[in-house]
């Protein structure tokens, strides 16, 4: 036993290099092995004593049993079957006692953050409440303190507990970013779920929906903005402010008609899609043509109004089987039509 | 036509192992589809509903159509022999399983031709399942072909416990059984138990769907966390009842090619025993992310740990088997030696995957994807493939090319520990599972790739198997009895391929690894204890086929009741329920005619017997 805790002192170096090599993992904004918010630091911390104990438990496992299918191959010599071993009840209890005391070392921080994570802060007042629906394939938060709503980009102050309620609008979607939290799935009446987010820094991070929900699954991202309080205000002020309208009257005719019978524009408008208001200042549209205008500056991003026109052009192309109807077919939008719209809708911003 | 009517245990086994190889197959070519999807981001290789279509029918028909049958193959071949049986308890149920299974499956690979696959993933949770959002009929396929699938599984495993509690030669007490039969009785326990769950489950979901009833509508009172509740009971239990028999192969083989007693026989069986029970109690660990609250959420990781105690004793016990043993890596040791390192490494993310609140960044994504491939494919696969190159001997009568073997063994273990081990980190940095594509630049790219190139060095592992099979079976049969020379249990003590009656005279069994011990005394055979007498054999029927072809044509029938086929005739034979009342008609009718006319089966005289038992 002494010489198996000397091995384990000696490997301790080894697992400071994997955390760091786990943690060059992928990307910050994405990766849960750079953890950018509370509860994600706390996975991330479990994630690290699990990979740590099963890591000693495989090397143990593989020395064994290198040891043994090197060492005991059958040789020429052996001619008489080896003795007939029954068992060693010491043994025996030994390797079943080693992994029970393993399970309760991970068991009792499990616990802990099993009801830590679990914990409901609807009702704390320094908390920002936020209603997420989710929608086949899309992305709505409604923060009822403040009357606004908003799709695809959740934006929250840092440093604040978001409590979250969500709940689905047709099948089952899982709402997950990997860097702020593990998952929580969006259920349907009578079972909707409650959690929280905290962000720890300013930044932006890839939200996906993690339950197969229907051919554009993949395509089910959102962001989330985490930003400073000030600016966390001055987006509700902005979000408030009244919209501008379309100054063309025919464009502005078919825009009110065609468009905002199912999306809302600032007071204007129905529910029943995405609320477009400041979709110009928004990271993507449709949620995988990246802007150019967003943060990141990501490789192959676009300029918003193009995105916009990609979209509007041919909605079943970009994200298949999503519910938009086709303005061009369906809606009989011309060309002209379409690039007003998406040129309007690009210079409808929020500041924060 | 004499395999449509055959009830010998033997031949039922091929029967499987041909129908679940089919099969296999075809889960294999669509797993292939999958990666070249993935090889790149933004591909187009498939649709997204295709894609959707191929996850589905990937996982079900691995799942309920590949390797479910291979393990009955395998239990069917050897526990009667095992044992020291000459038959299994029901050969009429067991040839009725067969079928009742093969016309599940074909049923629902129709749908591939019949407007469209199932695509609402293995597990068809709802809503995704129902009417509103799956809008082809491959849920009904779905529904009803694996309902009449796990109809030939729950009668199977009816029959491997009946055979195993009444069937034991004298002298074989329960805990000399070989460590397979331990494992298969276990499994067709869990079988039991586990299956009435999915056909509830499926009843309700056929109801929903067909008739319109609202077990999952939320508007109308239902609930679709239920059917993920029903789902799990079946589908968590349904893990072990698939690793549990593989359990017992790298017993068997471990053991045998070690030269030595298997280590802590009754802390094996005390261990497989436990898993079963264990296996039953933790379905809601599926469920975590579902939002069952914290003490539920707590209570189901802390019962999905304790698995790792028991599965350790097995990993512990297999190496200390081989300590001090005289090895021979022969192709299927060489699987059975592959299994053990892979396996845990199966495990050991298993117990991660236990901790819930780590698990609420696992979930659904490809480190999940990543940790059941390395239980089933490094686990189960590698444990069939140790247990056919095992007993193919027996099974055939003739010996697998070795040195085929190997070179099958080594590309599949290479290709998939290449496919699966960078999963993990796949779904650690972000990855979630059963996307039908993602965009570049988020560290997928590469990872993506090597696990493409890998899945089809596995692809190319399987087709060297294959090839292996085609060229032993040009070989003539002549396998000796007892082919590796080590063999322990009683099925190496008579003829390969064994004679239809199994045993000329059913052999006393003296303790555990009854012929090592015979062989250990200096004799050359088990020492009999029955004098030789005519033996009663049952007779060939056509029924279990024709019984299984009216289910199957009912349950076709059943799917399209309320379809508009644009045809008169069509129109009227399906929607006034003609097809389905035809095709149970035949069901009904055929068991009128068991029932009816009594069968007294036929026997192999003493002086036949004489004859037989040397030639063979």
């Amino acid at each position: 036993m002494m010489k198996r805790w000397k091995a384990i002192k000696r490997l301790g170096p080894l697992f400071i290099g994997l955390s760091f090599m786990l943690s060059a993992c992928g990307r910050a904004d994405l990766s849960t092995l750079k953890p950018q918010g509370t509860v994600a630091a706390g996975q991330y911390d479990l994630m690290k004593l699990a990979i740590s104990i099963m890591i000693v438990v495989m090397l143990i496992v593989f020395s064994i049993a290198a040891y043994v299918y090197i060492k005991f191959r059958r040789k020429p010599e052996h001619k008489e079957a080896p003795k007939q071993v029954e068992g060693n009840f010491k043994l025996e209890v030994l390797w079943t006692a080693i992994p029970l005391v393993l399970v309760l070392v991970l068991a009792v921080p499990t616990i802990q953050k099993v009801f830590a994570f679990g914990e409901d802060y609807s009702a704390d007042k320094n908390a920002i409440k936020v209603k997420v629906s989710s929608h086949l394939f899309w992305w709505e938060f409604s923060y009822p303190d403040y009357g606004i709503t908003t799709a695809q980009d959740l934006i929250i102050p840092a440093n604040k507990k978001i409590s979250l309620e969500l709940k689905t609008m047709d099948v089952l979607h899982s709402f997950w970013v990997p860097s702020l939290a593990g998952k929580t799935d969006t259920n349907t009446d009578g079972t909707v779920n409650k959690t929280w987010i905290e962000a720890t820094q300013e930044g932006v991070y890839l939200g996906k929906c993690a339950e197969l929900c229907g051919p554009s699954h993949a395509f089910m991202e959102f962001k989330v903005k985490s930003v400073s309080q000030e600016s966390f205000d001055l987006w509700v002020a902005s979000m408030k402010e009244p919209v501008q309208t379309i100054e063309d009257p025919a464009i502005a005719e078919v825009f009110k008609n065609q468009c905002l019978s199912c999306h809302a524009i600032g007071e204007q408008g129905g529910s029943v899609g995405p609320n477009l208001t400041g979709i110009g200042s928004r990271e993507s549209v449709a949620s995988i043509l990246l802007n150019s205008e967003g943060s990141g500056q990501l490789k192959g991003s676009k300029p918003v109004k193009d995105n916009l026109i990609e979209w509007l052009t041919d909605p079943q192309a970009v994200k298949p089987g999503n519910k938009m109807p086709s303005p061009k077919e369906d809606l009989g939008l011309t060309d002209n039509e379409i690039k007003a719209i998406a040129e309007y809708l690009a210079n409808s911003k929020v500041s924060y | 036509m004499d395999w449509l009517t055959t009830v010998d245990h033997k031949k039922i086994a091929i029967l499987y192992l041909v129908a679940g190889g089919f099969f296999f197959g075809i889960g294999g070519i669509e797993a292939l589809l999958i990666r070249v999807q993935l090889a790149k981001p933004m591909n187009d290789f498939v649709s997204a509903q295709q894609f959707n279509e191929l996850i589905t029918m990937h996982g079900t028909t691995m799942i309920f159509l590949g390797v479910m049958p291979v393990i009955f193959a395998l239990m069917n071949a050897v526990i009667p022999l095992q044992i020291g049986a000459r038959d299994v308890a029901f050969p009429f149920l067991n040839s009725l399983g067969f079928w009742t299974f093969l016309f599940g499956g074909l049923l629902l690979n129709l749908s591939w031709f019949m407007g469209g696959a199932p695509d609402a993933g293995w597990t068809s949770y709802t809503p995704l399942s129902t009417n509103a959002y799956s809008l082809t009929h491959g849920v009904d396929f779905y529904t009803i072909g694996l309902q009449i699938a796990g109809l030939g599984t729950l009668i199977g495993g009816l029959n491997f416990l009946a055979t195993i509690i009444t069937m034991r030669a004298p002298g074989m007490s329960f805990m000399r059984m070989p460590m397979f039969t331990w494992t298969s009785f276990v499994t067709s326990a869990m079988i039991l138990f586990a299956f009435p769950a999915v056909t509830v489950g499926l009843v309700l979901l056929t109801f929903d769907r067909i008739l319109g009833a609202n077990f999952f509508e939320v508007s109308k009172g239902g609930n679709p966390v239920l059917w993920q509740h029903i789902f799990w009971i079946f589908g968590h239990p349904e893990v072990y009842i698939l690793i549990l028999p593989a359990f017992g192969v790298i017993s068997e083989v471990i053991s045998t090619f070690s030269r030595k007693r298997l280590f802590g026989y009754s802390s094996m069986v005390f261990a497989t025993i436990l898993i079963a029970f264990l296996g039953f109690m933790v379905w809601a660990h599926h469920m975590f992310t579902t939002g069952l609250g914290p003490v539920a959420n707590a209570l189901f990781s802390i019962a999905t740990m304790l698995i790792a105690v028991p599965t350790g004793i097995k990993i512990f016990n297999w190496l200390f088997t081989m300590w001090g043993g005289q090895i021979r890596f022969t192709t299927a040791n060489l699987f059975a030696a592959g299994f053990i390192p892979t396996f845990v490494m199966g495990g050991v993310t298993g117990v991660m995957l236990a901790s819930a609140p780590a698990d609420y960044q696992y979930h659904d994504t490809y480190f999940v994807v990543a940790h059941f491939h390395y239980v089933i494919v490094g686990g189960l696969v590698l444990g069939l493939f140790a247990g056919l190159h095992y007993w193919w001997p027996k099974m055939f009568g003739r010996i697998l090319s070795e040195k085929l073997g190997k070179i099958e063994f080594w590309t599949f273990i290479i290709g998939f520990q290449l496919t699966f081990f960078v999963q993990h980190f796949l779904g650690l940095i972000g990855m979630q599972r059963r996307v039908f594509t993602y965009l570049p630049n988020q560290g997928f790219d590469l990872m993506n790739l090597i696990s493409t190139i890998g899945a089809f060095l596995m692809g190319v592992g399987v087709i060297v198997f294959l090839v292996n099979i085609g060229i032993t079976s040009r070989k003539p049969v002549g396998a000796a009895n007892d082919p590796w020379d080590d063999g322990r249990t009683l099925e190496w003590s008579i003829p390969s391929p064994p004679p239809e009656y199994n045993f000329k005279q059913i052999p006393l069994v003296r303790g555990l690894d009854a012929f090592w011990k015979e062989k250990a005394a200096g004799h050359t055979e088990m020492t009999p204890s029955e004098p030789v007498g005519p033996i009663h054999m049952p007779s060939p029927t056509i029924l279990p086929f024709v019984m299984s072809l009216g289910i199957f044509i009912a349950g076709l029938g059943f799917m399209f009741t309320s379809d508009d086929f644009g045809n008169s005739f069509l129109n009227f034979i399906f929607n006034n329920y003609i097809v389905t009342g035809l095709g149970l008609a035949v069901t009904f009718g055929s068991m009128l005619l068991r029932s009816l006319f009594d069968d007294h089966g036929w026997h192999i005289e003493e002086d036949e017997l004489n004859g037989k038992g040397v030639k063979a």
